[in-house]
Parts: C-alpha cells; structure tokens; sequence
C-alpha cells in the first residue's frame, strides 16, 4: 500500500500538453529520492478541466496541481511528497479574491457538477482492472445475473428514466425490452463509440477514462435482450481509446468476467471492436451497422428498426457509450436514486464538452435540468477575455444556437427542443459578440454537406444549395428573397430527408434565422458584418496618421488598389479593392483599420 | 508524384492480410485499415488486388474507400499535418491557421508539398479543445495556435 498517489491525466488534452514526460520525470524524481515504496504514480482519465492542463492531482491530501510542465515534477516531489509541503504557485487560482484553492471540490467549475458517467475518470487507472472492482465494478454484472431475471433488470433501467445520450433521447429500458421480446438464435449488443460531432469528446474520454464501465453495461444489456455477443464501433481516429478498451477486455476475459457462465450463471457473453473509418452518418444506427458489415455507411429505411433486424439481419441493440456508462449505477444505487435526479422528463445528468469562447474549457457533467447561466458563468467561468455572451451552440450540427433569452431555461432534452436545438451528444460551443452567425451556419453547413451521403435527394442537393445561398450572403451578394428561399428549402429538408442527419441538418440555419434575423437583414441590405468575420465585407482604409509611407501595402495588393508617393500616406481606392486582406497582413504599422 | 506499381511482393501482403480476416467481404473495412496502414495509401492498384481476393466488384471496394474519410488514394507527406476543424477549433480562428499553413508550405489543404515532406489536410475534432486552435502534425499535437507561430513550428521539421 502506497501512501501516496500521484494522479495524472493522460486524457487526450493533457497528452497533448506533455503529460506522459511528466509521468516519467515524476517516476525518475521518486527513484531518485527513495520514494518508490512511498508514493505511486498513476495516469488517469480525464479530469475534465482541460483548460487548466496538464493536471496532477496528489491523494490523500486532494492537492489539486494546474498547467503543470515536466519540469515542475522534481518540485513536487522534493516539495510536497518529501517535505509534506505543497507547491502553491500550481495551485488553481480563483479568478475573483486570486485565493489559490487547494482541492479541486471547492472550484467554481466542480462545484455544480455531479459526476456519474464520469465517475471514475481521472480517479482510476484505466489500464487496471483491478482499480475498477475496488469501485465497485462489475458488482452491478453479478448482482444482475445472479438475483435478477432479465425482465427484473429491464424493468430497474425503465423506472430509472434512463434515455439515450447519442441525442436523440429514446428511452433506454424501452428499447432494451423491444429488443427482447424478439427471437433469434444471435442477438447483438453495439456500442455506438463514432463520436463524429465535431468539438464533443465525452465518449472518447469515457472511454479512455473508464472502459470497464461500458463492457460491464454492454454485458449487462446482453444478459437483459438475450445476447452473447458485443461488439464495440469505434472511430479509428482515436488510438487511445481503442488502445485502453483492447487491454480492459482482456483483462474482463482473463478474469472470467466476458466469456462462459460469468458468475456461475448460464449467461455468456463476449465482445469485439469493429473500427470506423470517419463518417459523420455513422452514428445514425442503420448507417452504423452498415458500416459495420464492411459496406458505405448509408442509412436505410426503418421499419424494420435494428431491435428487429439489426447487424447481419438479427435483432440488435444500439446504445451510446454515455448511455451505457450510466447502466451500472442504476443497479448499484438502485432506480429510485438514479430518478431523483434531473427533471420530470429527463433524469440522471447529461455530460457536456464545454468549449469555445469560454474560460474554464472542459469536460463536465451536470445534473437535468441545470440553466445555461449556471453553466456559462459559475461552471465556465464566464466568456473569455471580458467579451459579451452572444450565443451557445448545442446538439453540433443537427442541433442550434441558444441566445442570451434562453440563459435561464433548465436544460434537459426537451426543453431544448422547444428552444430550436437540441441535446445531441452534448457539444456546447460559446460564442461572442465577435462571431458571426452567419458564418457559424455556412461552418455547420459545410460539415453536413462534406458528411451527406448522398444516399437521399433532399440531403444530398437540397443542403448544397443552402450552403451556396449562404455563401452569396456571406459575400455580400445576397438578397431579401434568399433569406426566403433558405428558409424554404431548410423545411423541405427537414421534412423529406431519409435519416436523422438530414432531418436535423437545417437546424443551424433555421435557430441563426430566427434569434439572429438581424444579423442576416444587415448582411444582405447593409452589406455589413457586425462581428467582421466576413472579409467580403470589410472596408479597409488606411490611417494617414499612421501611414509612413513605406509602400509594402501597395506592392503587395494584388489589384493594384492602393496608390501613393513613399513616405506620404497611401490611399485605398474602394472600388477597384476586393477586400482580400493582404495590406492589412502586410502592414508593419497598424496603420490599415477594417470596419 | 510516380505512379504506383504493384509488384509480386505487394500482392503477397495484400493476400496475406485479407486471409487474415478469412477472405471475408463482411471485414472489408478492417481490410482496408490494415492495408492502408502498411501502404501509407490505397491507389488503385491495391484496391483491384483486394477486389480479386475478395471476389467481389472493384467498384464495391472504390464505393467504401471513397465514402469514408479516413482512406486516401493518394500518399501523404513524411509530416503529415492536420487542422483541427472542429467547432471549438473553428471560433478559435482554426481558417487563419490554415491560411498561414497554406502560404508557409505553399499548398492547398489536400496537397503535398514538392519534396513529400509535408501534406496539409483538415480534421474533425481531436478532443482537445481546450487547446483550440490545434494542429497535429504526426503524433504531435501542438496547441493555442496564433498564425505568426506557424513558420517556427514548419521549420523545426525540416
């Protein structure tokens, strides 16, 4: 037994930022001063404040170290393991008295949170399934199979008001009990790990975090719907997960708990990757086992659902990772403790990559029912560098943006919808007042239409056409009829598309019509772009006052729109400039404004 | 960039891996993971080597390998690098970074440079946001990205 450990994240943004040097200096710096037998290091899940990484966190004394480099490991050990005293100028600092704050529960961005998927990341070591059990792993799975008949335990999942975190919000015990009352002599269990929606990495650092937690659920379900076989859809973008999720099921085999009888029991069961290739629709379910079974990722028509006809055509259940992550709490702690959280529709938490124009980005989770300016403001920490809030961004592509009136709106997945967006995986970007919606649409529109698969007319062409239309407008080159037009074709897509992508594809631009109406009129009457992202819009002039005449703008415009003698100030012939920015780029003065 | 000739020795490897998932056209993704791992790419050549191991339409192989963005027809530089372009990446000023990336290795996004050092392409979010705007180039991941940095960062590859 260690009297010390030394956790750090080794979750994908601490990675980044050298945290596996630190580990292996911490490990040298312990060597070095006999400490080996004393403390221990231990490279943990994400601990969500990413934005404050690399994290080192000390137990039992729950030192809560930030932005740590690989050379302040030496200090901490000297410092806080030998001579027992800690390294303040590490400490978090709270942003209003600058107190440094010792144990991360008492940071504005944990105190909200309440972690259940999250439970484990960055407590254990992912790569040991030992630290698993000693959490209770896998007691869930004997409890489970051993006193509970599979209906028993489908009934616990539906009292718990468990519904699926992939976005679409189905209840989970629901469609665990379609799938069972199927008959079939192979039924399969998949885990949807293809998180494609771009800035949420929930699933990912579940995954990496805690693997057990899901191939415990997965087993779990199989032993609820009939099935001895898991299989696991992983993008291959995310080594690190895969690499963590290989090494838990060998350890789950090795320890008898995927494989024959599992705890004595007649119940059987076993799992297996299969990795996607990078495709957005993946994550719709019929794409996924599409893509499983070696062909495009295309969507097919339902009916038949999967509970139905599924994977190789037999009945099979598709849950996300977060889903499953929350599986096993609700045996431990049992459906009524999971149902008093969260409000009247939604229960449990939701986890939410918070990122963008924010200062505490991160990974976090948060009871239902929670309002976005607790989020924003207490958890977030408020809007980077003193800008004003304009709008927050959910649910990713299929989902919309949220204004400055829905701020007090209890979060959960319906009180989303009725804002015009949607939980989705739970990506939520922030944005300020120097972003341009219309922008953000054609950036979301982009997306869809590179990640379309063009197996249905509406998605396919219907979304192009939105994206040329806001292309005009961002030119400045749009028309009152084009903001018709867009609105237009955004409710044919919606209503004639195949899939879920399509259908929710026009969200963006529909949510940016409707809380930032202005902001289109002014692009499309006033050729004007209140936040200056738009370059075709941007008058550039040059400050006499500044100017020095040095000619670096003139010989470098590509239209010959500047004229003047050196060492005079020059001048900017608006009609003959074409707004590409070069002078602004090339000036050494700051002497070019942009309005 | 000279074209790819497939040889004895090629078509070994490529029997030799779809073997290894049992000539399975159900494994064909898998198939291709494995074979783009050891091609670096999938010209057309390996492609219609699959497809006869497979016994099955090379269109059908072109048809997976063209959907998915993870597989590429053409090789990538020894330094491949990555634009994050996910959503957090993207309000963090991610285009200026590709801007900058563009004029300092003078290609486009999708391109190879000259000299196969570099090639330039864009990404969908690596989940770390925290760090947006980030760059990968290889394994490397580097972080909170102005587009002056750019230039440093180029030089200490070449």
């Amino acid at each position: 037994m260690y009297k010390m450990q030394l956790l750090v994240c080794s979750g994908t943004g601490c990675r980044a930022s050298a945290s596996a040097t630190i580990v292996e200096k911490l490990n040298e710096s312990l060597k070095a001063h006999q400490l080996t037998e004393e403390a221990q290091v231990v490279t943990t899940g994400c601990f969500g404040f990413c934005e404050k990484g690399p994290i080192v966190k000390v137990i039992p004394d729950n030192t809560f170290y930030t932005q740590v480099k690989p050379e302040d490991a030496e200090e901490i050990v000297t410092e806080h393991i030998l001579k027992g005293r800690k390294v303040s100028r590490l400490l978090y600092e709270d942003p209003e008295n600058k107190e440094h704050i010792i144990d991360s529960k008492h940071m504005g961005f944990y105190q909200k949170q309440m972690r259940i998927a999250l439970r484990n990341c960055g407590v254990i070591d992912p790569e040991n399934i030992d630290e698993y059990i000693v959490r209770d792993g896998y007691s869930a799975l004997a409890q489970v199979v051993t006193d509970l008949t599979p209906e028993q335990a489908i009934d616990m999942v539906k009292q718990s008001g468990l519904r699926g975190r992939g976005g679409a919000g189905f209840p989970t015990g629901l469609k665990w009990e379609i799938t069972s009352k199927f008959s079939s002599d192979q039924k399969y269990v998949v885990c949807n790990a293809d998180e494609g929606d771009p800035g949420a990495f929930m699933d990912r650092s579940i995954l990496e975090g805690d693997p057990n937690s899901i191939i415990e659920a997965m087993a779990i379900c199989g032993y609820c719907i009939g099935a001895t076989k898991g299989l696991v859809y992983i993008r291959a973008e995310y080594p690190l997960a895969i690499k963590r999720l290989e090494i838990a099921i060998g350890q789950a085999r090795e320890y008898g708990l995927l494989g024959n009888n599992i705890f004595g029991s007649k119940f059987s069961f076993d799992m297996e990757l299969r990795y996607g290739a990078g495709a957005f629709v993946c994550g719709e379910e019929t794409a996924l086992i599409a893509s499983m079974e070696g062909k495009r990722g295309e969507p097919r028509v339902k009916p038949p659902f999967p509970a139905e006809s599924g994977y190789m055509h037999k009945p099979t259940n598709v849950n996300n990772v977060e889903t499953f992550a929350n599986v096993p709490v609700i045996f431990l702690k049992g459906p009524e403790w999971y149902s008093a959280i969260g409000t009247e529709k939604s229960k449990g938490t939701k986890v939410f990559a918070l990122a963008g124009k924010i200062n505490n980005v991160g990974l976090i989770e948060v009871p239902m029912g929670i309002t976005l300016r607790e989020i924003i403001y207490e958890i977030g920490g408020g809007i980077k560098n003193g800008k004003n809030f304009k709008a927050v961004q959910t649910g990713g592509p299929s989902g919309g943006c949220l204004t400055e009136a829905h701020l007090d709106t209890p979060i959960d997945f319906d009180s989303l919808v009725a804002a015009g967006s949607m939980m989705g995986s739970g990506g939520m970007i922030v944005m300020d007042e120097d972003d341009c919606m219309v922008s953000i649409a054609k950036f979301y529109l982009e997306f869809i239409v590179e990640e379309s698969c063009g197996k249905c007319t509406p998605c396919r062409i219907g979304n192009k056409r939105m994206l040329e239309i806001l292309e005009k407008i961002t030119q400045g080159k749009g028309s009152m009829e084009d903001l018709d037009h867009l609105r237009n074709l955004a409710y044919v897509i919606k209503d004639t598309s195949l899939c879920g992508l399509g259908q929710s594809s026009p969200n963006p631009v529909l949510s940016t019509l409707e809380n930032f109406y202005d902001e289109y009129v002014a692009h499309v009457k006033d050729k004007r772009c209140f936040a200056k992202q738009c370059k075709a819009m941007a008058k550039y002039t040059i400050n006499p006052d500044v100017c020095t005449g040095c000619t670096i703008c003139a010989r470098n415009c590509p239209v010959d729109a500047i004229t003047g003698e050196k060492r005079e100030p020059h001048f900017i012939h608006q009609e003959i400039c074409t707004h590409c920015g070069v002078c602004y780029q090339k000036c050494k003065f700051n002497a070019i404004n942009v309005e | 960039m000279t074209k790819f000739e497939i040889n004895d020795c090629h078509k070994k490897t490529i029997k030799e891996i779809c073997e290894s998932f049992g000539n399975k056209r159900s494994e064909l993704i898998n198939i291709l993971h494995k074979t783009q791992g050891h091609f670096g790419y999938l010209p057309e050549p390996v492609q219609l080597e699959i497809a006869l191991n497979l016994n099955m339409p090379l269109a059908k192989i072109y048809g997976v390998v063209s959907f998915y963005s993870f597989f590429t027809m053409t090789p990538k530089g020894k330094f491949p690098v990555s634009v994050c372009m996910g959503t957090a990446c993207y309000v963090r000023g991610a285009e200026k970074i590709v801007e900058a990336l563009e004029k300092e290795l003078k290609i486009k996004v999708g391109g190879v440079t000259q000299d196969g050092k570099f090639s330039l392409d864009c990404l969908r979010c690596i989940g770390a946001c925290g760090l947006a705007p980030v760059i990968m180039i290889g394994e490397e991941v580097h972080g909170r990205l102005e587009p002056q940095m750019i230039k440093d960062i180029i030089k200490k590859y070449e």
